[in-house]
């Protein structure tokens, strides 16, 4: 299914979350189960599908991990199931030191400035890949797609590592 | 989920943590990650001059099957020959670790990084 085309938005990276939201609530209004009441036993089965349809498409859209792998998929790269293993060693050595950066902060005489530091490199290294990622699917070229794909398994490294960090902010404060 | 016994051993009393000096030349390196989960694996070998896997160590950042996963490949290649460890399967590690289909991942993480060590030991000594 088209996320994009049922949300009637340009199949693109860079949304306008307001524009979806609105449409969100939009779609959700027409396929509400109080409008089918009086339906036939079909149409109000095809009306719960399409709402749960809407509720799965916001959800991929409106996050840019997401959203991306929709487009992507939509163009036949396929990644949001694979099994294969990173590979790029200067990428995977960064992620070994930040992990080690994360794991030195409960040990820490002055772990805030430590979580500082941590934050500032992920937010920054988000940042910079995010803004890669729309430039390669703005491309729409195989050969961009295929790097935008590799963007995508980046950022997901790094979305693990701030959720690592949340939990070990939460430790600090229990 | 219930990890088995074999999984917290490993996990609780992991085996051959740590790194082996950057600069020893006969030393080779394997890192692999997981996008989908974000775990990160560093896998070393210390290899002799008959070519046989002396000694190896490993370092990992995920869940308890990944951690276990590496620390067994650890002591399974120690004493065996190159050719030998690039034999050790993934699905020797998930069902010796008793993985959940869920986890084969994590088995699948251990096998490519002692691969991808094994080859970083070729490259550089032209083999």
């Amino acid at each position: 299914m088209n996320y994009f085309q049922l949300f009637q938005v340009p199949a693109q990276f860079d949304l306008d979350l307001t524009e979806l939201g609105t449409r969100y609530l939009e779609l959700q209004r027409n396929f509400h189960p109080d409008n089918f009441a009086s339906a036939s036993e079909r149409d109000r089965l095809l009306a719960v599908q399409q709402a749960a349809n809407i509720n799965d498409a916001y959800h991929s859209l409106k996050q840019p991990l997401l959203r991306a792998e929709h487009l992507l998929a939509l163009r036949g790269v396929k990644i949001s199931h694979e099994q294969r293993s990173f590979t790029d060693t200067v990428f995977l050595m960064q992620q070994m030191e930040l992990r080690e950066l994360l794991a030195d902060i409960l040990h820490s005489t002055d772990p805030y400035a430590l979580i500082d530091e941590a934050e500032q490199q992920i937010q920054q290294q988000k940042k910079l890949l995010l803004k890669q990622l729309a430039y390669a699917l703005d491309a729409n070229q195989p050969e961009q797609d295929l790097l935008a794909a590799d963007i995508i398994r980046k950022l997901k490294f790094f979305f693990k590592l701030q959720h690592e960090l949340e939990l070990i902010e939460q430790q600090l404060q229990d | 989920m219930a990890y088995s016994e074999k999984v917290i051993d490993h996990y609780e009393n992991p085996r051959n943590v740590g790194a082996f000096a950057k600069d020893d030349p006969t030393v080779a390196t394997g890192m692999v990650g997981a996008p989908a989960c974000g775990d990160v694996m560093k896998l070393q070998i210390k290899v002799n001059e008959q070519g046989i896997i002396e000694d190896a160590k490993f370092k990992t950042y995920g869940c308890g099957s990944a951690i276990a996963s590496s620390s067994l490949v650890t002591e399974w290649v120690k004493g065996k020959s190159l050719d030998e460890a690039a034999q050790i399967k993934n699905t020797d590690i998930a069902q010796e670790l008793a993985l959940p289909p869920v986890k084969i991942h994590c088995s699948i993480l251990a096998e490519d990084a002692i691969k991808a060590a094994i080859a970083d030991y070729k490259s550089r000594h032209g083999s």
